[in-house]
């Protein structure tokens, strides 16, 4: 089987001291990606050191604003601004700011609450009793 | 202080003709900043996730990028596994890694070719593809497709390559390998290709890992990171060594490529020798309900494929992290400080694959 991952959920206030404590300890950023939840959005950084997995999520409301951890990782500037451009989320202090045009699409913000439906989860079978 | 001047590079550039884009911000000849553009033909193929079943999204996956394509299946096909706590056949461990190598070997081939005829030396352009279609047409005898091989599917593969063929390979391949040493002397031992890449597009070890870079970009910086060492699909089994080279140059990427390639190789002659007779494919019931981060090391380094799904046929979730990416920031840092007709030879031997990116 595969390499074992560990998903660490955090609050928003906590993200910066965590990565900053895994800056510290060596780790790199592997990649920040964000999934598109029923009503709001989860938001996964990864990190790695060793071949360790490891990854943060915090979980945000639609309009709610995130830290930018471009002050840390000088590399995540890329990934906030294609979360930005492809789900609306604003991302504060990024390092390297497109303002909304790194990527170009005819649909503005394709991935945000407002435009994916998610698919529903299948119905359980009711089990007759004796 | 010299003026400052924007040169323009790409979108369409004779150098790589894929379309990114650099603002080249020069002081005389010396850039001192790059700052990229990408998704001039953004696909969106990552929605796609909610319009087609998991098991007929492995087509998808395919076609994220024409060098890499098996790679992409057999990454996603890997998260459906795990998720779904698939038991794949050792044998079809086998066959992926046999086709993950050949692809490595001649995505390489092509960045050699590509990188030659930046350098203005076409004769060693044509012979890299000509080399290249030796593998070309071992993925046509054993897949059926040159490009888009489609041969990758959730639980194993599609197509078995029995032993007689798996001989023909591996001699194939010994030929192969005879022809690539000769043009490899030429890379390595030129003067004017030493001349335009020693000392160019420098990264340090440590700019490396702090921006992110990953597969050759990374391991020609001294860092010895390749994912092969996690031991995914057959590679637990086999003699995985990551190529690493320490001067951080672009002569530095070009000598981790070729070297990648010989020993990619001797790991299909590997797999070829210790492949087990058995079942090469396994039936899927049910859907996958979880979530996981693939990671396997793709001919340009490190690509995620992220699935999640909740019990349905169709997915919530498919993120593709392509190594090109993650390595934008170094290629920034890189164009720093280098001279403009150093630029084309740099960008080249990041190997950014558009395609992948644009996914």
């Amino acid at each position: 089987m595969g390499e074992p991952q560990e998903i660490v959920p955090l609050g928003k206030n906590e993200l910066m001291g965590v990565v900053a404590r895994l800056y510290a300890e060596g780790y790199r950023l592997v990649q920040i990606g964000c999934n598109t939840l029923l009503a709001g959005y989860e938001l996964n950084y990864s990190f790695d050191k060793d071949y360790r997995f490891k990854n943060l999520r915090i979980t945000i409301a639609p309009g709610e604003e995130v830290p930018s951890i471009s002050a840390i990782y000088q590399n995540s500037f890329l990934y906030e601004n294609e979360i930005h451009d492809l789900f609306g989320i604003v991302v504060t202090n990024i390092s390297v700011d497109y303002s909304g045009t790194l990527y170009r699409t005819s649909i503005k913000t394709p991935f945000s609450v407002d435009n994916v439906k998610l698919p529903e989860a299948p119905k359980q079978k009711k089990t007759e009793g004796p | 202080m010299a003026r400052k001047t924007i040169i323009p590079f790409g979108p369409q550039h004779p150098v790589l003709p894929e379309p990114i884009h650099f603002d080249l911000v020069m002081e005389d000849e010396t850039v001192v900043d790059a700052i990229p553009s990408i998704s001039y033909v953004h696909r969106g193929l990552e929605r796609l996730i909610e319009k087609r079943d998991f098991v007929d999204f492995v087509h998808i996956a395919d076609r994220i990028c024409g060098l890499c394509s098996f790679m992409h299946s057999m990454g996603y096909c890997q998260a459906i596994e795990e998720i779904m706590g698939i038991e794949v056949p050792e044998r079809a461990l086998y066959l992926r890694t046999i086709w993950a190598e050949l692809s490595r070997v001649h995505s390489h081939i092509f960045w050699l070719g590509a990188a030659a005829d930046a350098f203005g030396f076409e004769s060693l352009f044509m012979q890299s593809m000509r080399l290249r279609e030796m593998v070309l047409d071992i993925f046509e005898a054993t897949t059926g497709g040159r490009v888009i091989l489609g041969v990758c599917k959730v639980g194993g593969v599609r197509r078995d390559i029995d032993s007689d063929a798996l001989k023909g390979i591996v001699n194939r391949l010994a030929a192969l390998k005879v022809n690539l040493e000769e043009i490899s002397a030429v890379f390595i031992n030129d003067y004017s290709i030493q001349h335009r890449l020693i000392g160019v597009g420098y990264i340090s070890k440590e700019d490396a890992y702090a921006l992110g870079c990953v597969g050759p970009m990374a391991r020609a910086s001294g860092l010895v990171m390749d994912m092969r060492s996690l031991g995914y699909a057959a590679y637990k089994y086999l003699d995985v060594e990551p190529m690493v080279e320490s001067a951080g140059d672009c002569y530095a990427r070009c000598l981790v490529r070729i070297r990648e390639i010989f020993h990619s190789i001797d790991l299909v002659r590997q797999a070829a020798e210790k492949i087990p007779e058995g079942p090469f494919d396994l039936k899927v019931k049910g859907a996958p309900d979880g979530e996981y981060f693939s990671r396997i090391e793709q001919p340009r380094g490190e690509v995620i494929h992220y699935v999640k799904g909740n019990g349905s046929r169709f997915l919530q979730r498919f993120r593709v992290r392509v190594p090109t990416f993650s390595n934008i920031p170094a290629m920034i840092k890189a164009l720093k400080g280098s001279g403009i007709a150093d630029v084309p030879n740099i960008i080249l031997t990041l190997d950014p694959c558009i395609s992948c990116t644009e996914r």
